[in-house]
């Protein structure tokens, strides 16, 4: 048999994204607004930021759980150090600092002691937060420069483009062309698939997965700066729950949950998605019970399928090349 | 009870195939009651296969099996289990942090009342071990204890389930000298007590010392089945072998130049001591040995993915750092890897992506890949090797054995290595794709690299080598030259350690 299947999960998610739109506009009076078009794009921001990070490293067969209390931690840093008479150049310095810190800790102690990535995450989830508490305890930073918040608020001009837009758009180019374009992103892609195979290739298995690691604290930092001002707010308990959220994106994307596939594209569908389908729900005003069902199933199904349909076309291909 | 001298299990034109290729085609076995029966043969001459389809693993396609002088039909290793067939395999999966009474009944604890009758559990392993001749506490936890003990602890869970045939798949391989003078001893507590035991082991002075009869196995069929008294060693190991080299072997005549690589007394206690060899230019040396031999051990470590203890490794007279895979390939070394989808390919990924892996550097601009000059390079080798698919980008799993073993040969060759190390660079692949490979390697050496090659099949090293080192459990015991090598020759070195024969 000729017939080659080319359907992958990655397509599949841009086709449900446009069924979602249409589907959304025609049963909404506002959907494509162009309020509520940058409301989705800047209520996403700081999820599609943290998952340009994490989608590597998914990749390599790791996970990070605690890139939300990192967001939280650089969040704190900065409002700390901004109020403590940082200019505010140096207090956001000082925040992605941190947050790059906090997962290069991550990563020696998954690498070099050993552990498990999640349970390493899972018990720097709770320090990272901690140390946050520590810091601000319950007071909240909310005095910053106007350009900055604004920065977090406003759009551009008069378009509805927020103006954060142009930060992730750089990222996602820099990150999606590391990942499918340069040598780092392909061992990166070759260790997920198997790590034993990568170390006969002559990859430095530990330096990459400790740098992939670092990298995704670092954008847990940036993701912690934009968040604080956004919402002109720097507290201990800042995007408390948003790791689910990123992996759940990244998992929705076509990224592999075993480590070896995934596609940045497919990433920024799957924030996309589940953003755009949020905003339907609300727009709908579907109570939030409803809401999370939807984001349960639609994620199950993210993770169904792409097992089913690459299984699938393994078979087709198999069945033709051993002919 | 079985009498001895019963005739326990009798195999009759047995037949396998898997898929394309023929396993076996066409064994006979007898075995009675009170025998130790040693079953021989190179690797891939079907002893394995037999033995799963004994402990139930694999169905045989062809053929007849009797117990008992009843017919037979394997097919679950519980049936086999229910007719009196054990297995004890080399690495026995024991329950660590249990009594070793409590391994011997484990899912089958006798019960008293609604609970397990401890002390009859204790007991009956107490006399087990007894009968055995091994003098274990079968309170004591099984962690800790020796692999020998183990495989002890093992037989005794098959007596208590009644076990008349215990099937060992070379049960000395992993064992010290006195461990395995425990496991004889066991083995003849086993026959006192008239049961058969059926053992594989390639180390041929045991087997002269304990067992009474000799089968020997050849490319799937038996050739000869003796009591020990009716043979010898030569005679034994010339059934082994018995087979004519053919034009499976393109070898062909090159010059040969400097030494480019040399390994000095290399060490690494737990696999291979004092390893000491040079391949030139334009030469192919084969290591030869058994499996488990340390040879590709020796491998790893010169390419780095290990390290050794004492000892170095130069390359074209200069040192060679050590345990750094990325160090050795700047020094343009590649290994062609033993387990080609564990460690020589990313089975997921395509085929142009496994191809182009260790060639970054020429695809690539400043930063970013080129894709085209990556489709390029698949092309090219592609038709070099003649690697059969459909489109470069199926993952190399749809590949049939031999184009995945031609793409892992592909990815290194692409590198333009002056070393290749090609590890059982056949293994598993047809015929026709063997004597491919083959030419491959021999039109590498006639570029002028210096190939190391390990192989497992005599045939092949016999073929292939100008030169070839025999291994004998991590030492070096012989080095042959072409001419002087035979079949005889290596497998007495390889099984003995004795350099004539």
């Amino acid at each position: 048999m000729k017939f080659k299947l080319r359907f992958t999960w990655d397509t599949s998610i841009l086709i449900l994204l446009v069924v979602v739109w249409i589907l959304a506009s025609l049963t909404t009076d506002n959907f494509l607004s162009s309020i509520n078009v940058s409301q989705i794009f800047s209520n996403t921001s700081e999820i599609t930021i943290m998952a340009f990070g994490v989608i590597f490293l998914i990749i390599t067969g790791e996970i990070d759980l605690s890139v939300a209390s990192v967001l939280a931690l650089s969040s704190s840093m900065l409002g700390w150090s901004y109020a403590h008479g940082a200019p505010i150049w140096l207090a956001i310095i000082i925040a992605m600092v941190v947050g790059s810190l906090c997962g290069f800790i991550n990563g020696f102690l998954v690498t070099k002691v050993g552990l498990g990535s999640l349970a390493v995450t899972i018990g720097t989830l709770a320090l990272y937060r901690g140390i946050a508490n520590g810091i601000l305890g319950t007071n909240t930073i909310n005095e910053f420069p106007e350009f900055w918040t604004g920065f977090g608020f406003d759009t551009i001009g008069t378009s509805f483009i927020p103006q954060s837009l142009p930060i992730i758009v750089i990222f996602g180019i820099g990150f999606a062309l590391l990942l499918h374009n340069t040598p780092f992103g392909r061992r990166t892609l070759a260790i997920g698939q198997s790590p034993e195979a990568a170390r006969f290739a002559g990859i430095n298995v530990v330096k990459h997965k400790i740098i992939v690691f670092t990298f995704t604290g670092f954008m847990a930092g940036v993701a912690g700066v934009i968040y604080t001002f956004r919402f002109s707010t720097a507290q201990a308990d800042n995007g408390v729950g948003l790791e689910l959220l990123v992996i759940s994106a990244c998992l929705l994307g076509g990224v592999s949950i075993f480590g070896g596939i995934g596609t940045m594209w497919g990433v920024i569908a799957g924030v996309l998605l589940a953003g755009s389908v949020e905003s339907w729900l609300t727009l709908r005003e579907i109570n939030a019970q409803w809401r999370t069902i939807v984001t349960g199933i639609l994620l199950l199904t993210s993770v169904a399928a792409p097992v089913l349909i690459n299984k699938a076309k393994a078979a087709k291909i198999r069945a033709g090349n051993r002919s | 009870m079985a009498q001895q001298g019963d005739l326990l299990l009798q195999m009759k034109g047995v037949q396998k195939r898997f898929g394309g290729a023929i396993a076996l085609s066409g064994t006979d076995l007898s075995i009675r009651a009170g025998e130790i029966h040693a079953l021989l043969g190179e690797n891939g001459a079907g002893k394995s296969t037999m033995l799963k389809i004994l402990a139930g693993v694999h169905v045989n396609d062809g053929g007849t099996i009797s117990m008992a002088g009843r017919s037979f039909q394997t097919g679950s290793p519980q049936a086999s289990i229910e007719q009196g067939i054990a297995v004890i395999y080399q690495e026995p999966s024991l329950f660590l942090d249990l009594t070793l009474a409590e391994n011997v009944f484990i899912g089958r604890q006798p019960m008293k009342g609604a609970a397990i009758d401890w002390t009859l559990v204790q007991n009956e392993a107490a006399r087990l071990f007894d009968e055995l001749g091994v003098p274990l506490d079968p309170k004591r936890l099984a962690r800790g204890l020796s692999i020998a003990d183990q495989q002890v602890v093992e037989i005794a869970k098959a007596l208590s389930m009644n076990a008349n045939i215990i099937l060992m798949d070379e049960p000395t391989a992993a064992l010290s000298a006195s461990e395995v003078e425990r496991l004889m001893t066991v083995m003849q507590s086993l026959k006192a007590a008239n049961k058969a035991v059926i053992f594989v082991s390639h180390r041929l002075d045991e087997v002269f010392m304990i067992s009474d009869f000799i089968t020997v196995m050849r490319d799937g069929a038996t050739v000869s089945e003796n009591s020990v008294e009716q043979t010898d060693m030569q005679k034994v190991i010339k059934e082994m072998v018995g087979r004519e080299l053919t034009e499976l072997f393109p070898k062909t005549e090159h010059d040969i130049g400097d030494v480019v690589l040399e390994v000095k007394d290399i060490t690494n206690p737990a696999y291979f001591r004092n390893i000491s060899f040079k391949v030139r230019k334009g030469e192919i040396v084969a290591l030869a040995g058994l499996v488990g031999s340390g040879r590709s051990e020796v491998a790893r470590a010169i390419f780095g993915i290990d390290k050794y203890d004492s000892g170095s490794v130069e390359v074209n007279g200069e040192l060679l750092q050590k345990g750094s895979p990325i160090v050795s390939m700047e020094r343009k070394i590649a290994l062609v890897p033993e387990d080609r989808r564990q460690q020589g390919l990313f089975m997921i990924a395509g085929v142009d992506r496994n191809i182009a892996m260790e060639s970054f550097d020429r695809l690539k601009g400043k930063i970013f890949l080129n894709f085209k000059k990556e489709r390029t390079l698949t092309e090219t080798w592609r038709d070099k090797l003649s690697i059969k698919f459909e489109s470069a980008s199926d993952p190399v799993d749809s590949l049939s054995g031999g184009n995945q073993q031609k793409t892992v040969l592909a990815k290194w060759l692409a590198t333009n290595p002056d070393i290749l190390i090609v590890d059982e660079p056949t293994r598993g692949i047809d015929v026709g794709t063997k004597a491919e490979v083959h030419k491959l390697i021999d039109a590498a050496a006639g570029e002028g690299k210096a190939v190391l090659m390990i192989s497992s099949e005599l045939p092949e090293v016999l073929g292939m080598a100008d030169r070839i080192i025999v291994m004998r459990e991590g030492h070096q015991v012989a080095e042959l030259s072409r001419k002087d090598a035979t079949q005889e020759k290596v497998i007495a070195a390889a099984t003995t350690g004795s350099k004539g024969a």
